[in-house]
Order: structure tokens, then sequence, then C-alpha cells
């Protein structure tokens, strides 16, 4: 563990479980997340990976039939006894697989969120705007006609669109769910440079179904397994050789998933 | 406790702002409005019941409602058989479903699948319009249009009979079968349409194939609307149908409706009377059927969709 001095834990998660019904997604998660890391999770599908997301900002409020049970704090709060649960979504980004460009223009899908939150001031909003789409790595292409719907963008560009918006809520935490799946290489490698800036100031989960991308990016991964933790390591340490549970080591070489 | 607030966006989380009040004050009012339907729909029943469940209760044989074949309540003895009426309804709804279901599911397609730009706006239009003609008018094109075309093409004594009614009746119902089937069949994603034509499906193979079973609960419950809206309409029913209180025969025979009757005879009746109160036992009936039909409307969509 990469664990320092002055390291905080920003989420912690203890004895997490997730149900859908009768199956269950998600058992016995106990982990840490800290404070300016990007923290890698990967795994094959249905190990849970999304199930973990969900329960951090409390999404199972909107899927009928699931039930979260376990401790999940976030910034040392129990996120069940928070009282504005609006609250703790503005302060948690959360970017879905397949990208959602909402039928707004390009510029109101940005600034949505701070005009959610109060903010109306022309400049203020014109300069977010710009910030998270040149973060975004979206703002060169986009920038003579913000006016234009952000649904009739291409896939990739809808999802930097996505992460653009979910920037603007000057999140603490970031939540990526296998953002990569729409968007071409080269835009991936843009987007990652700009996830390893935005380490300086915000901590960021990362789910990937790309091993290789927890390896460049994943300061610490942990790997899913049929809704089981199997193992956090270091990321440097568990692709150098030093994962120590042998599902692990299998998966990252490929020989299931 | 492990880490005390650090961050004035901390305390945030536990403050109930302003939208947070907003949320839960217009919560409240969209409750309220969802829960009018509930009182609104019991106190029309309640009031219903109240006024005809007396002599339901008492002095009228259900049997004798729904097989006798006399509606004769101003005779003496009277007699209170609902079966003409009945059968009637029934009669001309089957006919408007016949005149109706092709029309509007015809039109429907075309504008769904092969109307383009703004023919097919035009179109939409123009049926939405259709659905706005006051029934009574509709009445008048039967007593005055519809009459002497049948009398003449059919070569029959009396145009005031099921197939009049039912044709007025289907063209009424056409415009929401058309609006409800129209959006069944915009539901289907394109990404299906697309895939089909990747096959080399024409766009009619496209329509049979792909689009029609996708929106199949759609479309059912689109045609119990319909037949819903068949079964309510009364004055157009009451001009059209000739208003024999007897059972047809064939659809050249004068019909009466259960919602004709009513507001042909309620007016007439002594309030408080036996025949004003059978003829809220009919309002209940009509209401069971007809909740009975959009129960079913609404258990076929949903249904469906459970199984994706």
């Amino acid at each position: 563990m990469v664990t320092g001095a002055t390291t905080r834990s920003l989420v912690t998660v203890r004895g997490l479980s997730v149900r859908y019904g009768n199956h269950v997604a998600l058992q016995g998660v106990d982990l840490d997340v800290n404070e300016n890391e990007i923290f890698g999770v990967i795994g094959p599908a249905n190990g849970g990976k999304t199930s973990f997301l969900r329960a951090l900002n409390r999404m199972d409020d909107f899927v009928p039939h699931m039930r979260v049970d376990g401790e999940v704090t976030f910034a040392g709060r129990d996120v069940r006894t928070i009282r504005n649960l609006y609250a703790l979504r503005r302060h948690i980004g959360v970017v879905f697989p397949l990208p959602v460009g909402l039928p707004l223009s390009i510029y109101d899908n940005v600034a949505l969120s701070p005009r959610l939150s109060g903010t109306r001031k022309r400049a203020q909003l014109d300069e977010i705007v710009e910030r998270c789409l040149r973060r975004a790595a979206l703002w060169d292409e986009v920038k003579d006609r913000l006016d234009g719907l952000g649904s009739l963008l291409s896939g990739g560009q809808q999802q930097r669109l996505t992460i653009a918006r979910a920037l603007s809520q000057d999140p603490e935490l970031l939540l990526l769910d296998e953002f990569s799946i729409a968007v071409d290489p080269v835009t991936t490698m843009r987007i990652e440079e700009v996830l390893k800036e935005l380490r300086q100031e915000l901590t960021i989960v990362l789910v990937t179904n790309l091993v290789q991308q927890a390896r460049r990016l994943a300061d610490r991964t942990a790997f899913f397994l049929d809704g089981r933790c199997v193992e956090i390591a270091a990321t440097d340490a568990l692709f150098g050789g030093g994962a120590r549970d042998q599902r692990t080591v299998d998966y990252l070489e490929g020989r299931f998933g | 406790m492990s880490s005390p607030a650090r961050e004035p966006w901390l305390q945030a989380l536990d403050r109930r702002d302003a939208t947070w009040w907003i949320d839960r004050v217009c919560r409240g009012g969209v409750f309220v409005g969802g829960m009018s339907a509930i009182l609104f729909l019991t106190a029309i029943f309640l009031f219903i019941a109240t006024q005809g469940l007396d002599f339901a209760w008492h002095r009228l044989s259900l049997g004798q409602l729904l097989t006798g074949q006399r509606w004769e309540p101003t005779v003496e003895p009277p007699e209170y058989g609902a079966l003409p009426l009945i059968a009637g309804t029934a009669w001309i709804t089957a006919v408007a479903m016949l005149v109706a279901v092709p029309l509007s599911f015809g039109a429907a397609i075309y504008i769904g699948e092969f109307a383009r730009g703004r023919q097919r706006e035009w179109l939409k239009i123009l049926i939405e319009l259709l659905a706005a003609i006051p029934s009574v008018v509709w009445g008048v094109i039967g007593l005055q249009v519809m009459k002497p075309v049948i009398q003449q093409l059919f070569d029959v004594q009396v145009g005031l009979n099921v197939l009049n009614a039912g044709i007025i009746l289907g063209l009424m119902a056409a415009p929401i079968i058309t609006t409800i089937a129209e959006d069944a069949l915009k539901a289907v994603p394109d990404t299906y349409r697309e895939a089909a034509e990747a096959l080399g499906a024409t766009r009619w193979q496209i329509v049979r194939k792909v689009v029609l079973p996708h929106a199949r609960p759609g479309l059912s419950a689109a045609i119990l609307l319909g037949i819903g809206r068949a079964f309510g309409e009364t004055i157009a029913v009451l001009m059209a149908s000739g208003h024999r209180l007897m059972i047809p025969d064939s659809i050249f025979d004068s019909a009466a409706t259960i919602t004709a009757t009513i507001a042909a005879e309620l007016g007439e009746a002594a309030v408080g009377s036996d025949h004003y109160q059978v003829l809220f036992v009919l309002g209940l009936l009509l209401f069971g059927i007809t909740f009975a039909i959009n129960l079913t409307a609404d258990w076929i969509v949903r249904g469906r969709r459970g199984h994706g």
C-alpha cells in the first residue's frame, strides 16, 4: 500500500453488499479510497464493479429492488445519514459507460450543474463551460457551435461532453464507469492525460474493463470477481508480479474474463 | 469522527437548501394531483352506486337485467331486461372497430413509417382535428348524410341502424386509435429499423417483421382504448342508431345502446323511482365494462413491457 503519513481516505467502504432482489451482486467489500488518488477497479463482467459505484452516491434510490447493506462513508460521513442527498450527488461526478448527451445545447449541457446549484452570471458560466470543455479535450471541436444540440454529437464527443459535464459539478469525487467503451483510442489517450492532471484536485474511482488502462492510470487497483473484492494493491506491485491471489494473476494474464 | 468537517462544502451535505424544499413542496403538489384521480373516481362510483344500489339490491334480479329481452320500464308491469341494450352496444361497437382499426392502423403506419417531413406533420394535425369534431356534429352526419347513402346503397328501408352508428362511431374512434398506435410505432427504436434495412429488408418487410411485432402491446392498447371510446359515446350513437329497443338481427336493424338509453330516459324518469334507479344500474354496468377494458389495456402494455 502507498499509505503515507499524509494520506487521508475520502471514501471508506465496510462490509458492503448489494442485492437486486434475490441476486447478490456484491458481497462483503472492504476498501478505502484515498484523497487525490486514482483508484482502479478491474474484473470481468458481472463482478459487481458497477454496483460498487452505484452504492457510493446512493443511486440505489433510482433502482427498484436494489438493496445496499454495509457502511459507505464519504468524507467521513455515512452516506445513508446525509440529510441532503442531492448535495451529496453534486459533490460526486459520474460518467456512465454509454455517453448521455442531454437534449440541450452543448453549452447548456455543461452549464446545467452550475445552474442547478445557483450560478446565474453569464461570465462565470462561460468560464466554467470553456474550462470544463477544454479539460475534457472537446473545446477545440465544439467552440464554434456551442448552441448545437449535445445529443447530436458523435459517440466519442458525447462521452467527452459527459466528462465535461461531470467536471462542471466541481466534484470532490469522480466515478468513471468504463468511460472509454464508446470512445476512439486517440481520444481515450487524451482523456487519460486529463485524468492524470485531475488527480491534483480530486479523487477518481476508475472502473474499467481494460486492464492496461488501470495499469496506466491507477495508483491502486482492486480486482473484483463474482461480487467479491479479491485483492487490492498498489498498481505497480499488482502488475509487477506482486499479485497474491492466483485468480488475480490469471485475470491479469488474460486467462479468463 | 475519523475526519472532522474539513471543508465548507461538507456542511452542505446536511443543509436542506431552497432546492431541497422546492423539491419537497412540488412532490406534495403532484401527489395531490395524482391522488385526486382516485378521489374523483371513488366519488363518481359512489354517486352512481348509491343512486342505483337500493333498487338493484332489493327489487331487481341481476339475471333478469342481464338476460331479459324486453326493456319496457314505463309499461305496467315494467320490464327491465337490458339485453337489447347490451346487444345493441356490442353490435355497434363491433362494427365501429371493423371500420376504425384498419383505417387507423393504416393511418398510423403511413404516418409513422412512410410519410416524411411536412406531409407527416400535416397529417398528424389533421387527425388531431378530426378528434376535435363535437359528437353532435357526427350525429348530424349520421342523420343527414349516412342515412340516405345507406338506404340507397343497400336498398333498405331504415337508414338509421347498426351500420350507420357503427361507421360514425368508427370514424370517431379512429383518431384516438391512430394517435396511440402511432406512439407505439414511434417507440420502436430506429436502430431496429436500421439493422433490418442493412439486411436488405424492404420498408414493408420492416413494418411487418420488426416494427409491428415490437409495437404489438401498444397497438392492442390502442384498440382497447378505441373500444372504450366507442362504448362511452352517447349522443352521436343515439342520433344514428335509430334507437330501437330490440335485439338487432343484422347490421341493417336499428338498435339502442346503454349510453343512449340512459341519456334518452333519465330526463323523463321521476327522481328516485324504479326507472330512475335502474338507469343508474345501467350506468354502473357501463362503468364496470369500461373499467375492465381500460384495465386490460393497461395490463397488456405493462405485462409485455415486463418481459422486455
